[in-house]
C-alpha cells in the first residue's frame, strides 16, 4: 500500500471539542457518560452526549441540511484548525482532486425520526420537505457543500466499522491516482433509532459500560465527529502516518461477532501485513470493546492470542460510548493521540477485569514512547476493519 | 482525467426485463433470491432480496465461487420500508420495536446476509452518494479490483419506498443492477470498460425510465452490455460525472 501521512485530524464526542480536550480526560480517566436525556421516551441507560449541539446551528447558505448529525459534524470539522488545512488541501490541489469519504449509520435519521412524531395529515412535516436529508448520504453531502469539495465523494455505511472502512477507500483512490488528498471520518449521533434498537438487541447496558469487565451488560451508545486529511507522505514527512489496513467479513451472524474472531483476526493480520510490521512491534491497540459480552470474549482473546504483553490495549468506549459509525474515526484519532503524546489511555470501566484479558490490557493510562498504534472497529453484520498508525519521520 | 480499466465478468438484474434497460412494469413481485436458506429468504427484508437475486445472477455468470469476491453493495436509501417502520414504530410505542427489523434496518444488511450465505470472509462494504450512488458505487468497486488486483462483486440496488419517508425520496419502484469486475487479462470478460473522472456537472437526467430509483443509472451499462457497447456517463457526484467507454469482444 502507500503510506499516507495525517495532515490534520479533529475528534469532538463527550469528552470534549477537539484533540486537546481529549487528551484531558483519557490522561486523567474522566469519562463523559451521563444517564440518558435524550431520547423521546424514557430509557434507563447511559449515554456519551456531546454539549451544547442545540446551539450550533449551520451556516445561512446551508441550512437546508439542518440536523443534529449535521451541527455536530459543523461543529466537529471547527474544531484544531481542521477546516484551514482542508481549504489549504484544496488550494494545494484543487477541490477535484480531494476525495471525501464518510462513515455513519446514523446520518440525519434523527430528523425522519422528528418528522414522524409531527406529521401533517399523514405527511412529513413541510419544514422537513428535504428530500437529501433523509438519506444516508446527508452527511457527506452537506460536509462536501461545507468544504467546497468535488472530488470523489462516498459515504461508507458498514455499521461499527464505517468510519475505519474510509481510510482504506482513501488509501486506495491517492494510491490510483484519482484523489491527490482525501477528507475521511465520521458522524453519528445519539437517536431514538440507535438507543430503542439496541435496546430491543438488549444490547444496552443500564448504567455506564464496563469494556472487559467480568460483569459487564452491554454497550452504552455515544455521538461524535472525527475527521482526519490524508495526503502523500512526501508531502508531511514528519506527520504520523497510515501504514496499514485490512478489512474482512464475518460470515457468520448479522448481531453477534464470530466466537472464534476469525473475521477480525484476519483483519488484524492484513492490516499488518501491508504495514510490514509484526504484532509485536504494535505499541498501542485500541480496542472494538464494546462491553458487550460476546464482543469482549472474542477480543480479549484475540488479544492473547495475537499479541506480546508489550503491546498495551485497551477500549476506549468507557469514555465516549460506543458512537457507531464515528466509532472507526474516534479511535484512530486516540491512536493517533497516543503516538503524539505517548498516552495510552487507560481502560475505564473495568472494576473487575474479566480474567480472559492478558497482561497487553491497559487497566490505567499509562505514559510511554509508542511509535505503532492500531484500532480495531467490528461491525454488525460481521463487517470487520482495522488500521495500523505509525510515527512520521524524526525532525 | 485519471483512466481506469476493468473487464466485467457477470451481470444481474431485476426486475428481468431491465437487462434489456426495458421499463420495469411497475411491482415485480418479490425475487426469489434461491440463493438465501429458506427461513432467511422468508425473514429477509425487500432490500436483502433484491440485492442478493442480482449478486447471485452476476457470479453464477462469472463462473467465479461468490466467496472468493470482495463485494461493494451501493444503495441510496437501503430499506426505505424498513426505516418508514423504525420511524412510525418510535413515534407510537418505541418500546416495541422488532429487534430483527432493527438489524434490518442497517445499510449494510444485504452485505451481511450476503456474506453469511456464501461463507465470503472477504472485504464488503456498503456505500452510498445519494443520486449519484451508482456511478460512485461502480468507482469505487473496480478502484477496489484495480488496487487490490482481485475480483469485486458490485450491487446498485434500491427498493420502492412507502409511507411519508417513500413519498419525500420518490422511489417508486424496485430496481436492482449487479456486475462482476476484474482487473483485464483473467480471459473470462465479457466486456470491457475504461473509465474516468471529470470535474464538471454530469448530464441532467433524461426521462426517468425507473420511476426515480437513483440505482436506474446503472441501467445504462447493462444497456450497453446487452447491446453492442458503446459510452455513457454517470454522476459520480454532484459536480463529478464518471465517462465510461465500454468494448465488446468481437
Amino acid at each position: 500500500m502507500l503510506p499516507l501521512a495525517i495532515r490534520a485530524c479533529t475528534l469532538t464526542s463527550a469528552l470534549g471539542r477537539g484533540i486537546d480536550a481529549h487528551r484531558e480526560a483519557l490522561a486523567g480517566m474522566r469519562g463523559g457518560l451521563r444517564p440518558n436525556d435524550i431520547s423521546s421516551a424514557p430509557l434507563a441507560c447511559w449515554i456519551g452526549r456531546v454539549d451544547g449541539i442545540e446551539h450550533e446551528p449551520l451556516p445561512a447558505a446551508h441550512a437546508a441540511w439542518d440536523s443534529r448529525n449535521n451541527r455536530l459534524a459543523w461543529l466537529g470539522l471547527r474544531q484544531d484548525g481542521f477546516v484551514g488545512q482542508v481549504e489549504a488541501a484544496r488550494e494545494r490541489y484543487g477541490a477535484a482532486r480531494v476525495a471525501l469519504l464518510l462513515g455513519t449509520s446514523t446520518a440525519s435519521i434523527g430528523a425522519t425520526e422528528e418528522g414522524y412524531r409531527r406529521l401533517e395529515n399523514g405527511r412529513l412535516p413541510a419544514d422537513l420537505h428535504r428530500p437529501r436529508l433523509h438519506q444516508p448520504h446527508s452527511l457527506a453531502g452537506f460536509v462536501a457543500a461545507a468544504l467546497a469539495l468535488r472530488g470523489p465523494c462516498l459515504t461508507v455505511s458498514t455499521a461499527c466499522s464505517s468510519s475505519a472502512k474510509v481510510f482504506a477507500s482513501a488509501e486506495r483512490l491517492i494510491r490510483l491516482g484519482l484523489a491527490d488528498a482525501a477528507v475521511v471520518g465520521g458522524v453519528d449521533t445519539l437517536c431514538d433509532s440507535v438507543l430503542f434498537g439496541f435496546n430491543a438487541l438488549e444490547l444496552v447496558s443500564p448504567g455506564p459500560c464496563r469494556p472487559f469487565d467480568a460483569r459487564r451488560d452491554g454497550i452504552s451508545i455515544g455521538e461524535a465527529a472525527g475527521f482526519a486529511l490524508l495526503e502523500r507522505v512526501e508531502t508531511a514527512p514528519r506527520a504520523p502516518r497510515l501504514v496499514g489496513w485490512g478489512e474482512s467479513s464475518d460470515a457468520y451472524h448479522m448481531s453477534t461477532p464470530h466466537p472464534d474472531g476469525i473475521g477480525a483476526e484476519a483483519a488484524i493480520r492484513e492490516a499488518l501485513a501491508r504495514a510490514a510490521l509484526e504484532p509485536a512491534q504494535v505499541g498501542y491497540l485500541n480496542l472494538h470493546g464494546t462491553a458487550s459480552r460476546k464482543n469482549d470474549d472474542m477480543e480479549a482473546a484475540l488479544v492473547s492470542r495475537l499479541f506480546p504483553a508489550t503491546t498495551r490495549a485497551s477500549s476506549t468506549k468507557g469514555y465516549t460510548g460506543h458512537t457507531l459509525g464515528a466509532a472507526g474515526i474516534v479511535e484512530a484519532a486516540i491512536a493517533l493521540l497516543a503516538i503524539r503524546d505517548g498516552l495510552v489511555p487507560g481502560n475505564l470501566g473495568a472494576e473487575a477485569p474479566d480474567p480472559a484479558c492478558g497482561a497487553q490490557f491497559a487497566w490505567r493510562g499509562e505514559h510511554r514512547r509508542i511509535d505503532v498504534a492500531m484500532s480495531n472497529s467490528f461491525g454488525f453484520g460481521g463487517n470487520n476493519a482495522s488500521l495500523v498508525f505509525a510515527r512520521g519521520a524524526a525532525a | 482525467m485519471s483512466a481506469l480499466r476493468v473487464d466485467i465478468e457477470g451481470f444481474g438484474a431485476w426486475p428481468p426485463e431491465s437487462a434489456e434497460g426495458g421499463v420495469p412494469p411497475g411491482d415485480a413481485g418479490r425475487p426469489a433470491a434461491r440463493l438465501l436458506p429458506p427461513t432467511e429468504r422468508r425473514r429477509a427484508p425487500a432490500s436483502v432480496l433484491l440485492a442478493v437475486e442480482v449478486a447471485a445472477q452476476a457470479v453464477a455468470m462469472s463462473g467465479r465461487p461468490a466467496d472468493s469476491l470482495a463485494c461493494v453493495f451501493a444503495s441510496a436509501y437501503g430499506d426505505i420500508g424498513i426505516t418508514d417502520y423504525l420511524c412510525a414504530t418510535l413515534a407510537q410505542a418505541p418500546d416495541t420495536l422488532s429487534p430483527t427489523r432493527f438489524h434490518h434496518s442497517v445499510h449494510n444488511a444485504p452485505a451481511g446476509y450476503w456474506t453469511i450465505a456464501t461463507g465470503c470472509r472477504a472485504p464488503s462494504s456498503a456505500v452510498c452518494a445519494g443520486g449519484a450512488s451508482a456511478g460512485a458505487g461502480l468507482l469505487e468497486a473496480s478502484v477496489l479490483a484495480l488496487a487490490e488486483q482481485r475480483p469485486v462483486l458490485l450491487v446498485c440496488s434500491d427498493v420502492a419506498g412507502n409511507g411519508p419517508l417513500g413519498e419525500i425520496v420518490g422511489c417508486r419502484s424496485s430496481l436492482g443492477c449487479a456486475l462482476v469486475l476484474a482487473p483485464p487479462g483473467s480471459g473470462r470478460a465479457m466486456a470491457r470498460l475504461d473509465l474516468a473522472l471529470s470535474a464538471a456537472a454530469p448530464p441532467a437526467a433524461g426521462p426517468d425510465p425507473a420511476a426515480g430509483n437513483p440505482s436506474a443509472a446503472a441501467l445504462r451499462l447493462l444497456a450497453l452490455l446487452t447491446g453492442q457497447g458503446g459510452d455513457a456517463i454517470l454522476a459520480a457526484g454532484d459536480r463529478l460525472a464518471l465517462h465510461v467507454h465500454m468494448e465488446k469482444p468481437e
